[in-house]
C-alpha cells in the first residue's frame, strides 16, 4: 500500500511538474516564437498628422515710389503690417494664409531705375538692384501719372518677383495714409493672387487628403493636365519622319535642347530630376486619315479625329526600362509629301496657329510642314533643316503646361511679362513651388496616416526597422517643411517636403509590408489543435484528477475531525 | 526656304507675348468642356489567368481574346499588364502550334504575333498579383512588370480561372480570396492609384469575389452568381479541349463591334450573355461607382481614348547662334572597343601526326613481324 501511495504520490508531482513547466515556460515560448517583428512607429506624430493645419506666409514687401504719397503721408508710413484668412477646406484640413507685408519709400537708386522709359527696362533695372528671396513678392507703388505703363494698364508684373502697381489714389492734399492704403488693398489682394497663391491652387493641391467631389471643374482641368508631384521625369524628343524617301530631315535637337530647355530645366532642379532623350522614327504614320479641303488645298486634322493619333504612335515610342517615372512625349510630325501641307483645325473650324496639340500627363505632338521648302521638280530626297526655334518655341510651352505652369491668363488691367528665353518667370516659378510644396505635405502627411492605419489594422504584417526608419524621418521631414512654411521659407520647405514624400513612398511601397496572406482564425484553431491538444488533454485530466483527490482529502479530513 | 548649312543670324533676341483677356476667357471655355466626360486621362489593364494545364486552354484564350480586344481599341502594350499562368500556345499537346483559338471553326486566333506576356508561368502567383496592385514591387522590377497608374487612370482588372465562393485558385495550389482583394483595392484607393476601376472574374460563383468591396469608384462584372458554375462554350474536336468560356465569347462577340470612337456605354456590357446563352447568370455591382453606369463609355475602360488641347501658346524664340561644336580627338576603334585576340585553334605541329602514324605503323610491324608489310604497300 504504501509502495501504491509512493507511485500516486509521484505520478501526481510529475503531472503537476509538467503542468508548471507547459504553463511557465511553454506558453511564453510558443508566444515569443510566433509573433511578428513589429517595429516601434511613432503613432502619436503620426496621429497628429492626421489633422493637417497648414500656413503658408508670403513676405510682401510695397516700396512707394517718388510722387505717390505725401510727405506726411511718407513720415506716418508703418513698418509692417500682417494679414491673416483662414479657410477650413474640411474637417482635417485647414489653412491660414500669411500676407506680411512691410512698407518702405523708394531709395535714389530705384528711383533711378522707374525713370526707364519702358517698363520691361525698369524691371530689368530693379532686378539688378535687389535679389529677392524665393517665395517672397515686392511691389512698386508708382504715381498715377506714370509713363510706364499704358493707359487703360495698372499692373506690370515683371520676369523676376516684381511688380509695378499704378496708384488709383493721386496724391491728393488731405488724404489720409489710412485711406491711400486702403485702396491699395484690393489690388495688392490682386496682385498677390497672380503672382503667389491663390485659394484654388491651394485648394487642388490637397485633393491628395481630400475626399473627392471638392474640387471646382477649372481646377480640376488643371490638375489632369500636369503631372504629380514625382521625384523625376523622362522627357523624350521624337522626330517622326514617315517618308524618308523625300524627306531627309536634319534636327539640331541637342543644340536646341541646350539652348532653350536646359534652361527651364535647371530651374527646376529644386522641383524634380529630369532626364532627356531624343530619338527618330521612320515610317511612323498618324493613325488617322486627314482629310483634304480644297479651300485651304491642304490635308486636314479636325479637333475630334486628333484624339485618336495618339495610341498607334505610342506603341513605337520606347521608354526607358530602369526607371519608373513619369514619360512626357514630345513628337515632331513631318508630314509625308503626299499629305503636305496639313493643318489642324480647331473646333470652329480655324487654322491653329501653332499647329500642334497636347494630351494631358502624356505630351505634345506637333505637324511641321516642309511642303514650302522645295518645288515639284527637286531631286528627291531633299535636305530639310527644321527651324528649332519655332519648334522648341511649341514645345517648351507645351511643358510649361506639363509641368504645372499653369496658362493664368492676365486678369483685367494686368500686363503679364512673358518668360521669355529662360522659359519660366521668378514668381512663376514660386506658384509652382507653393502648389507642388503643398501637395507634396499633403501626399506625404496621407501616405503616413495610411500606412499607419493599414499597420494597425493587420496585425499580421511583419514591419521592420528600415520602414520604421522610413516613417520616422518623413514624419520629421513633413514637420520641419510644415514649420518652414510657417515661417517664408519656401525653397528650405520645398526642399523638406521632397524629402518626406520620397521617405513615404518608400516606406509605403515597401515589398515587406505585403501581409502575410489572409489567415483567418478557424484556419489559425486548425494548425494549432493537432499539435496542443494530445498533449493538453492529459495534463488537463490529471490535473482535475489531483484536485479532486485533494477535494475528497479535505472533505474525509473534516469528516475525520468532525 | 531653309537648306541645310545656312547660318543662323547671331544675337539673342526674344519677343514678349502677353495673352489678352478675350483669348483666356475662349481658352477656358473649350477647355472646360473638352474636358469633363469622365475624368481619366489614361487607362491600364490587368489581365491575369490563373490555371495553368492543357484543358486549361479556354483561360488563357479567355485573357488573351479580352487582351486582343483592350489592344484593337488603343490601350498600348506599356499600359497592359498580362499574367498567364500557362503557355498554350507553344504547349506540346497543341495540335495547331503557335495558335489560340477562340471559336471552333478556328475564325479568331487570339495570340496574334504580337502578344506581349509580362507574368508567364509560374511567375503568376497571389503575391505577384497582389504586388503588381498595390505597387509592392522589389526596386529591380522593370517598368513592363509593374502599374504605373496615377489619379487619374482608369484601370480594367480581368481574371479568370477556377473559382468557388469567395476565393480564385491561382496555380492549382494557392488561393486569393475576396477579402484580400477587397483590401487590395482599398490600399489602391488610398494611395490614389486609380480614379475608376472595373473589375470583370469569369470563373465558377464569380460574384463572390466582388462582394466584399468597399472602396469607392469600382464597378464589378461576374459571370455567374454564388451557386452557379460558368460554363464553357464549345469544345473543338480537333484541339481536343473546350476553346472559351461562354460568358467571355459573348463578351469578346461584343466587343468585336467597339471601335475606339464607338459610345456604347456600361448598360449594354451587362446585357452581355444573358441566361439564355450563358446557362448561369451574370451579375454586376455598381454600387460603390459614383457616376451612373449609362454615362460611362464601353471605351473609358477598354479603350485608350486621350483627352487632346490645342496648343494655343507659343513662346516666340529667336534662333541662338551655332556655337562651334568641339569634338573630341576619336580614339581609333580599336582602342574603344577593346576585344581579345581572337583566339586560333590550337593546332599540333606540322608533321606530327605524319610521325605519329609512321611510329605506330613501325611498332606493329617490329610485333607482329615484317611480313605484313607488304599487305600495305
Amino acid at each position: 500500500m504504501a509502495a501504491v501511495e509512493v507511485e500516486k504520490q509521484r505520478g501526481r508531482s510529475a503531472a503537476v511538474a509538467i503542468a508548471a513547466l507547459v504553463i511557465a515556460a511553454g506558453i511564453p515560448l510558443w508566444w515569443k516564437t510566433t509573433e511578428t517583428y513589429r517595429a516601434w512607429l511613432p503613432a502619436a506624430r503620426i496621429s497628429e498628422l492626421e489633422a493637417l493645419q497648414l500656413e503658408l506666409r508670403v513676405e510682401v514687401e510695397v516700396v512707394f515710389a517718388r510722387g505717390t504719397l505725401s510727405p506726411e503721408q511718407q513720415k506716418k508710413v508703418p513698418a509692417s503690417r500682417m494679414r491673416e484668412q483662414q479657410q477650413q477646406v474640411d474637417d482635417k484640413t485647414g489653412l491660414k494664409f500669411t500676407y506680411e507685408t512691410r512698407f518702405r519709400t523708394a531709395t535714389v537708386m530705384e528711383e533711378d531705375a522707374l525713370n526707364q522709359p519702358t517698363a520691361a527696362e525698369a524691371d530689368h533695372a530693379l532686378h539688378t538692384l535687389t535679389e529677392t528671396s524665393c517665395g517672397s513678392v515686392v511691389i512698386y507703388i508708382i504715381p498715377e501719372a506714370s509713363a510706364l505703363l499704358p493707359q487703360d494698364m495698372r499692373v506690370y508684373v515683371g520676369r523676376s518677383r516684381t511688380a509695378l502697381l499704378r496708384s488709383q489714389v493721386a496724391s491728393v492734399v488731405g488724404a489720409g495714409l489710412p485711406e491711400v492704403l486702403a485702396a491699395l488693398d484690393p489690388q495688392m489682394e490682386q496682385v498677390l493672387q497672380t503672382m503667389s497663391f491663390n485659394h484654388q491652387d491651394v485648394t487642388a493641391a490637397l485633393t491628395d487628403r481630400l475626399r473627392p467631389g471638392l474640387s471646382t471643374r477649372d481646377s480640376l482641368a488643371d490638375s489632369m493636365r500636369a503631372f504629380k508631384s514625382s521625384p523625376g521625369y523622362e522627357i523624350t524628343f521624337s522626330l517622326l519622319n514617315p517618308d524618308p524617301k523625300h524627306h531627309q530631315l536634319h534636327w539640331d535637337v541637342e543644340a536646341a535642347l541646350d539652348a532653350y530647355i536646359y534652361p527651364l530645366l535647371h530651374k527646376m532642379a529644386p522641383v524634380a530630376n529630369f532626364s532627356v532623350d531624343s530619338q527618330i522614327l521612320y515610317y511612323a504614320v498618324l493613325g488617322v486619315n486627314p482629310r483634304y479641303d480644297a479651300s485651304a488645298s491642304a490635308y486636314t486634322l479636325s479637333a475630334d479625329s486628333l484624339a485618336h493619333v495618339i495610341n498607334p504612335v505610342e506603341a513605337r515610342l520606347g521608354s526607358n526600362a530602369a526607371s519608373s517615372n513619369p514619360v512626357l512625349n514630345f513628337l515632331l510630325y513631318v508630314p509625308d509629301s503626299l499629305h503636305s501641307p496639313l493643318i489642324i483645325r480647331n473646333d470652329q473650324k480655324q487654322e491653329v496657329a501653332s499647329n500642334a496639340f497636347h494630351s494631358p500627363r502624356w505630351g505634345g505632338i506637333m505637324v511641321y510642314n516642309v511642303d514650302g521648302a522645295y518645288g515639284n521638280d527637286t531631286q528627291f530626297p531633299v535636305d530639310i533643316a527644321i527651324d528649332m526655334s519655332r519648334v522648341m518655341g511649341v514645345f517648351l510651352s507645351q511643358l510649361r503646361l506639363m509641368l504645372g505652369f499653369q496658362q493664368t491668363g492676365a486678369p483685367p488691367g494686368f500686363v503679364l511679362e512673358a518668360a521669355g528665353r529662360e522659359g519660366v518667370a521668378e514668381w512663376e516659378l514660386d506658384r509652382l513651388l507653393w502648389s507642388r510644396s503643398v501637395e507634396n505635405v499633403a501626399t506625404a502627411s496621407a501616405s503616413i496616416t495610411s500606412l499607419a492605419q493599414l499597420l494597425d489594422q493587420i496585425a499580421n504584417i511583419v514591419i521592420n526597422d528600415n520602414i520604421a526608419q522610413q516613417v520616422a524621418s518623413a514624419v520629421t521631414a513633413l514637420q520641419a517643411a510644415v514649420a518652414e512654411l510657417e515661417a517664408g521659407n519656401l525653397a528650405l520647405a520645398l526642399e523638406h517636403s521632397r524629402e518626406a514624400i520620397s521617405a513615404s513612398e518608400r516606406a509605403f511601397f515597401d515589398p515587406s509590408l505585403l501581409h502575410l496572406l489572409y489567415f483567418p482564425d478557424d484556419q489559425k484553431f486548425a494548425i494549432y489543435i493537432p499539435l496542443f491538444l494530445p498533449m493538453c488533454v492529459p495534463i488537463l485530466l490529471s490535473l482535475l484528477k489531483i484536485f479532486r483527490e485533494v477535494q475528497q482529502h479535505r472533505a474525509e479530513k473534516r469528516a475525520k475531525r468532525d | 526656304g531653309w537648306k541645310r548649312g545656312s547660318s543662323f543670324l547671331p544675337g539673342i533676341d526674344v519677343t514678349d507675348t502677353k495673352l489678352s483677356t478675350s483669348a483666356f476667357l475662349l481658352l477656358h471655355q473649350a477647355r472646360a468642356e473638352r474636358f469633363f466626360r469622365s475624368d481619366h486621362t489614361n487607362n491600364w489593364a490587368v489581365l491575369v489567368c490563373t490555371s495553368r494545364f492543357w484543358f486549361n486552354y479556354r483561360h488563357v484564350a479567355n485573357t488573351l481574346s479580352v487582351y486582343r480586344s483592350v489592344k484593337r481599341l488603343g490601350i498600348p502594350d506599356s499600359h497592359i499588364v498580362l499574367m498567364l499562368a500557362d503557355d498554350m500556345a507553344c504547349n506540346h499537346r497543341n495540335p495547331k502550334p503557335a495558335t489560340v483559338f477562340s471559336h471552333k471553326n478556328m475564325e479568331l486566333n487570339v495570340y496574334g504575333d504580337d502578344v506581349e506576356v509580362d507574368y508567364r508561368g509560374y511567375e503568376v502567383t497571389v503575391e505577384n498579383f497582389l504586388r503588381v496592385l498595390t505597387g509592392r514591387l522589389p526596386p529591380s522590377t522593370p517598368r513592363s512588370k509593374r502599374l504605373l497608374s496615377d489619379d487619374h487612370s482608369n484601370i480594367l482588372i480581368y481574371l479568370t480561372g477556377h473559382g468557388g465562393n469567395g476565393f480564385l485558385k491561382f496555380q492549382d495550389s494557392e488561393e486569393i480570396s475576396n477579402v484580400e482583394l477587397a483590401d487590395a483595392f482599398e490600399q489602391m484607393w488610398q494611395k490614389r492609384r486609380y480614379n475608376e476601376l472595373l473589375f470583370i472574374i469569369d470563373t465558377c460563383q464569380g460574384a463572390s469575389m466582388y462582394e466584399r468591396f468597399y472602396s469607392p469608384n469600382l464597378m464589378a462584372l461576374a459571370s455567374s452568381q454564388v451557386g452557379e458554375d460558368s460554363l464553357s462554350h464549345q469544345p473543338d474536336l480537333a484541339i481536343g479541349v473546350h476553346l472559351m468560356d461562354r460568358y467571355t465569347f459573348y463578351l469578346l462577340e461584343f466587343l468585336e463591334d467597339i471601335h475606339p470612337a464607338s459610345q456604347a456605354n456600361m448598360n449594354d456590357l451587362f446585357k452581355v450573355c444573358p441566361k439564355s446563352q450563358c446557362v448561369s447568370t451574370p451579375g454586376h455591382r455598381t454600387d460603390l461607382f459614383q457616376r451612373d453606369p449609362g454615362s460611362v463609355l464601353i471605351t473609358d475602360f477598354f479603350g485608350s481614348v486621350r483627352k487632346v488641347e490645342i496648343t494655343m501658346e507659343t513662346i516666340n524664340l529667336t534662333p541662338h547662334t551655332e556655337t562651334a561644336l568641339a569634338y573630341v580627338d576619336q580614339l581609333p576603334v580599336a582602342q574603344i572597343i577593346h576585344q581579345k585576340p581572337k583566339q586560333k585553334d590550337w593546332h599540333p605541329p606540322d608533321g606530327f601526326i605524319l610521325g605519329l602514324w609512321t611510329l605506330i605503323l613501325l611498332v606493329f610491324f617490329r610485333t607482329y613481324g615484317i611480313k605484313h608489310l607488304k599487305h600495305i604497300f
